[in-house]
């Protein structure tokens, strides 16, 4: 959260590594994610597909720390390894849209003329569905999984990127030194790599991180709905979906794998809120879709 | 002020047609053979024969651009098909359920409104002490918060331990409050956080200022110079809440049984009834566009310079 008159009064104290407090705990929980989904599979204390139906639904204890789901599977082993799944795919996302909305709203700024207005008239198709009802569409026509669900938020989500992306190379394209370089002799392509390609990173990087969030919780909430990863497969939302029947009789059940979600999302757009501020204190408009 | 509305009703006949172009291609350019889902879930067994005959009546042995036209005259007549499954007409199906789904989204989108709204305008009128500081926190848990763990949290609380609260089924306000709230919190918090900073963007301009000298009170400066171009950006976010207070209602709706389209549409995405999940996408995002509309002309309205500009006036 940005706010304009205290990042004007005070410029300097902010461009130093000075971290609020928020920030340094997003970080810490980041590089916790972060650890788990690379080596969650190697830290976890037990197999997170063990079945182990006599020591069902244990409270937590010395040997469970945050104890057993309905088939005895040991609940933390679950979470971290299901941070990979959730991350993991979250990542891949992020990685599609941004390769898409570069290549398609560089094009389109860059060219210009027809062809941009061919390509915007396609996103604002794409922006007249609700993210979540054209995940759905799209899991309901490639089918359920994870793959299709990866698919589907990327589909549901690049047209934003790509019209970010076309905004800051039309207001950059006139600019001088973009016209000095044509004259030397560099291609377009080149033109965008290097001029123009940088200029629209930081804006990116900020819409992105505080998007991931976002995409996070649709990714676990399709999976909640069963569309998207399935049963046997640790993952936070499939988790919390198993947990459903027990909210009455082990409502600590819940909790897990909700907190697990609530915290990522949260550092993340803690962090995404830091890094705006300190690229950008103008860009206070909140960010929603 | 009616021809702005009216030329802006115009334009959204182009969108919703190239929307219902996508949603017609991706089912046919996708892996499926809706003529293999057809028979599997008439439970008719799939042999060439059979298989044949269900492509005929399903037009798919026609070109693919004449396949549209057809589907699309059909829509325009409200046929949207039968469901593979139930083999009943599609539409007057989602009716039946829509109605629920649409007083839970307005219940959210009237919370959603009405506690940020107090929100927004205490914290900028105590800016930095306690009220925005506990807007700032209550914002920074909410936008974090998946709308569905919200939902079971609720429930732990309001009907598993204080019993106050009904857990599921619709009936009167009490069955609606959690539901809603779930939906609303996140679209609220950052309503409430927006509002707080337009509104401290507004009260630095000049014509605040000059009012202030003019000698009015902090409160009638606050109503008729500060929230009135206040309000402006939040009209613009409300129109991008909706498509997310949709997306939750469907995922919320399951939770809480409540028996909106949401359930009836997530069914029809497992059993891959293509033809309900169509016009469920199709239903869906003319309610979005209708309700962007809407946040339109209430802008228009609210900005007398966009409204004359649309009318020419200079």
């Amino acid at each position: 959260m940005s706010d304009l008159a205290i990042a004007g009064r005070a410029p300097s104290a902010r461009a130093g590594l000075k971290l609020s407090w928020p920030t340094k705990l997003a970080l810490g929980i980041l590089a916790l994610v972060l650890l788990c989904a690379v080596f969650g599979n190697w830290l976890a204390p037990y197999d997170p597909n063990a079945v182990n139906l006599i020591g069902r639904l244990q409270s937590p204890n010395t040997a469970h720390w945050l104890g057993t789901d309905h088939l005895g599977r040991d609940i933390l082993s679950r979470l971290m390894v299901g941070t990979r799944v959730s991350l993991g795919s979250v990542a891949l996302c992020l990685l599609l849209i941004l390769v898409a909305g570069i290549i398609v709203g560089g094009a389109s700024g860059l060219i210009g003329g027809r062809t941009d207005q061919i390509i915007m008239r396609i996103t604002d198709v794409f922006l007249t569905f609700p993210t979540l009802v054209l995940a759905l569409f799209m899991v309901g026509m490639l089918g359920t999984g994870l793959v299709n669900v990866i698919i589907a938020i990327t589909l549901s989500h690049w047209a934003w990127y790509a019209r970010l992306v076309r905004g800051i190379v039309l207001s950059l394209k006139h600019r001088d030194f973009i016209l000095a370089s044509r004259l030397a002799g560099a291609s377009r392509a080149q033109v965008f790599i290097k001029h123009l390609l940088p200029a629209t990173l930081s804006q990116l990087l900020v819409l992105a991180t505080l998007d991931i969030g976002h995409m996070m919780l649709h990714v676990s909430g399709l999976s909640f709905l069963g569309l998207g990863v399935t049963a046997p497969t640790p993952e936070w939302g499939v988790m919390i979906s198993d947990a459903r029947q027990y909210v009455w009789t082990e409502p600590l059940l819940i909790l897990w794998p909700g907190l697990a979600l609530f915290f990522s999302v949260m550092a993340f757009n803690t962090l995404g809120d830091a890094i705006r501020d300190k690229l950008d204190p103008h860009l206070n408009a909140e960010h929603g879709h | 002020m009616f021809a702005f509305a009216l030329r802006r009703l115009i334009l959204l006949v182009p969108l919703l047609l190239a929307a219902s172009l996508v949603i017609f291609l991706l089912l046919r350019l996708g892996p499926s053979d809706p003529a293999m889902d057809y028979l599997r879930l008439s439970r008719v067994p799939p042999t060439p024969q059979a298989l044949e005959e269900a492509r005929r009546m399903l037009g798919l042995d026609q070109p693919i651009a004449a396949q549209y036209l057809d589907w699309l005259w059909r829509a325009l007549h409200l046929d949207f098909g039968n469901s593979y499954s139930t083999q009943r007409p599609v539409l007057p199906d989602l009716l039946y359920y829509l109605p629920a789904t649409l007083q839970l989204a307005g219940v959210a989108l009237v919370l959603t409104l009405g506690i940020s709204f107090p929100l927004g305008v205490w914290a900028a009128r105590y800016r930095d002490r306690f009220p925005d500081q506990a807007v700032r926190l209550l914002a920074f848990f909410g936008v974090s918060m998946p709308n569905f763990w919200l939902g079971f949290l609720l429930v732990l609380v309001f009907s598993v331990y204080l019993g106050w609260l009904p857990p599921m089924g619709m009936g009167g306000w009490t069955h609606i409050v959690m539901p809603a709230f779930a939906i609303s919190l996140m679209s609220l918090c950052i309503n409430a956080r927006l509002l707080r900073a337009s509104m401290l963007e507004v009260k630095g301009q000049r014509h605040v200022t000059y009012a202030r000298l003019r000698g009015l009170s902090d409160i009638s400066v606050e109503r008729s110079h500060v929230l009135r171009n206040a309000l402006l950006p939040i009209i613009t976010a409300t129109g991008m809440h909706i498509g997310e207070l949709i997306g939750g209602t469907l995922i919320i709706e399951s939770i809480f049984g409540w028996p909106g389209v949401g359930r009836y549409a997530v069914s029809a995405i497992f059993n891959r009834d293509y033809p309900v999940i169509q016009c469920f996408t199709l239903l869906m995002v003319g309610i979005f566009v209708l309700c962007n509309l809407i946040v339109d002309i209430v802008y228009a309205w609210a900005d007398p310079r966009i409204r004359l500009s649309a009318e020419g006036v200079q």
